[in-house]
C-alpha cells in the first residue's frame, strides 16, 4: 500500500469514534490479561497499566485527548448505569449492613476526614499551590461528586478527576499490604476502607476479590460521596473563618 | 439483560431529573442507586436477569475509569511541576484513610463474631 493511502485511512479513522474506543477495549483487555497472569498482584492494577498504554499511543500518534475522548465516551458513559448497578450488591448484603450501622457510621467519619486532612496537609508542607491543593481535597470521592466539589471550592473539576483517578489506583494498589499488615481480616471492614479511600477503582479491585468485600466498598464509595460532598464546604469556612 | 440495562438507565435518568430539580450536591446516578436499593428492598428480592446484568457490569468497574484516567495527559504540565506533593499527598493520605476506616470499624465492631478469610 502506498504511504498516502495509509495516510488517507489514518484520517479518516482519526476523525471517527471508532478508533478511541476500540483501542481503549484492547488496552484494557491486555492489561486485564497481564493482572490475570499474575493471579491478581494488585500492584500490576488493571487501570494504571492501560492508562499507560493508551497515553503513550496517543503521544506517539500526536492524538489530541480530546479526539480520543471522542470514542472513549461510550466507556465513560456506562460509569452512570454501573453505579446504579451498585444497589444490587449493597442489597444482597442488606442483612450484614444493617446489623453494622454504628461501626459503618463512625468509620465513614473518621476515613473521610483522614483522607481530606492528610491529603491537604501533607500537600501543603511540601509546597503545593493553592489550586493544587483546593483539587486534592476532595480526591477521596468518586468522580462525578469530586469534580463538582472541586468546582465549588476553587480548585480545576478537570485536574480533580486526574488525582481521583491517581487516588483510586493508590488505593487498590495498597490497600492489600495495608489492611494485612494492620491484620484486618474480615471482608466487610476490607472493602468499606477501601470503597472509604479510594471510590470506584478500589471498589473494582474489592469485587475482584470477593462479592461481600466489593458490596461493602461499594456503599463506602457513596456513603463517602454524600458525606464529603455536605463537609468539604463546611471545612473550607471554617479554614477561612480561621 | 436488555430490560435489566433498560432498568438501570431509567433509574439513573430519574436521579438525574431530581438533582437538576432540587439542585442537590449529589451525581443523579448515585440517586438512582439509592432509589434502586429502596425499590428492591420495597419488593423484597433482586430479579435474575438484573442481578446477572449488574454483576457483569461491575465485574469490569474498572474499565470505565480507564477514559477519565488518561486525561492526565491533559494536566501533565501541572502533575509533573509539583509532582512531589501530589504523589506523596495521595498514596500517604490514601493508605493513612484505608488504615483509619479499618481500624475505626474492627475496633467497633468487637464483641462480634469474626468472619472472613482475608484477601
Amino acid at each position: 500500500m502506498i504511504p498516502g493511502r495509509i495516510a488517507d485511512i489514518w484520517v479518516y479513522l482519526a476523525a471517527s469514534p471508532l478508533l478511541g474506543l476500540t483501542i481503549t477495549l484492547l488496552a484494557y483487555q491486555g492489561a486485564y490479561w497481564l493482572y490475570q497472569r499474575a493471579s491478581f498482584n494488585p500492584l500490576l492494577n488493571p487501570v494504571l497499566l492501560a492508562v499507560i498504554m493508551l497515553v503513550a499511543a496517543l503521544k506517539f500518534t500526536d492524538t489530541q485527548y480530546q479526539t480520543y475522548f471522542d470514542g472513549a465516551q461510550f466507556v465513560h458513559f456506562l460509569l452512570g448505569p454501573a453505579t446504579v448497578a451498585l444497589a444490587v450488591p449493597l442489597y444482597a448484603q442488606f442483612d450484614k449492613l444493617r446489623a453494622l450501622l454504628l461501626p459503618l457510621g463512625v468509620a465513614l467519619l473518621a476515613g473521610s476526614l483522614t483522607a481530606i486532612v492528610s491529603a491537604v496537609g501533607i500537600a501543603w508542607l511540601l509546597g503545593a499551590g493553592e489550586t493544587t491543593l483546593l483539587s486534592l481535597a476532595p480526591k477521596s470521592v468518586t468522580a462525578p461528586i469530586a469534580m463538582g466539589i472541586a468546582e465549588k471550592i476553587g480548585g480545576i473539576p478537570s485536574l480533580t478527576a486526574v488525582l481521583v483517578i491517581m487516588t483510586g489506583v493508590s488505593g487498590a494498589m495498597m490497600a492489600k499490604y495495608v489492611l494485612d499488615a494492620l491484620r484486618v481480616k474480615d471482608l466487610g471492614v476490607r472493602g468499606f476502607a477501601v470503597g472509604v479511600a479510594s471510590h470506584g477503582i478500589g471498589t473494582a479491585r474489592a469485587f475482584q476479590v470477593s462479592e461481600e468485600a466489593g458490596a461493602f466498598a461499594g456503599l463506602g464509595m457513596g456513603l463517602n460521596g454524600l458525606l464529603t460532598a455536605i463537609l468539604m464546604p463546611l471545612m473550607l469556612a471554617l479554614w477561612r473563618w480561621f | 439483560m436488555l430490560g435489566a440495562l433498560t432498568t438501570l438507565l431509567i433509574y439513573q435518568l430519574i436521579g438525574e431529573v431530581l438533582v437538576q430539580m432540587l439542585a442537590l450536591p449529589i451525581p443523579g446516578p448515585v440517586i438512582g442507586m439509592m432509589l434502586l436499593f429502596l425499590s428492591l428492598w420495597v419488593k423484597g428480592g433482586i430479579p435474575a436477569a438484573l442481578h446477572d446484568t449488574a454483576n457483569g457490569i461491575l465485574q469490569h468497574l474498572s474499565l470505565l475509569f480507564v477514559p477519565a484516567g488518561v486525561g492526565v495527559m491533559v494536566h501533565f504540565a501541572r502533575v509533573s511541576g509539583e509532582w512531589l506533593p501530589i504523589l506523596v499527598a495521595v498514596f500517604v493520605s490514601t493508605a493513612l484513610a484505608i488504615a483509619v476506616s479499618a481500624l475505626t470499624m474492627q475496633a467497633l465492631m468487637r464483641g462480634g463474631s469474626p468472619r472472613g478469610d482475608g484477601k
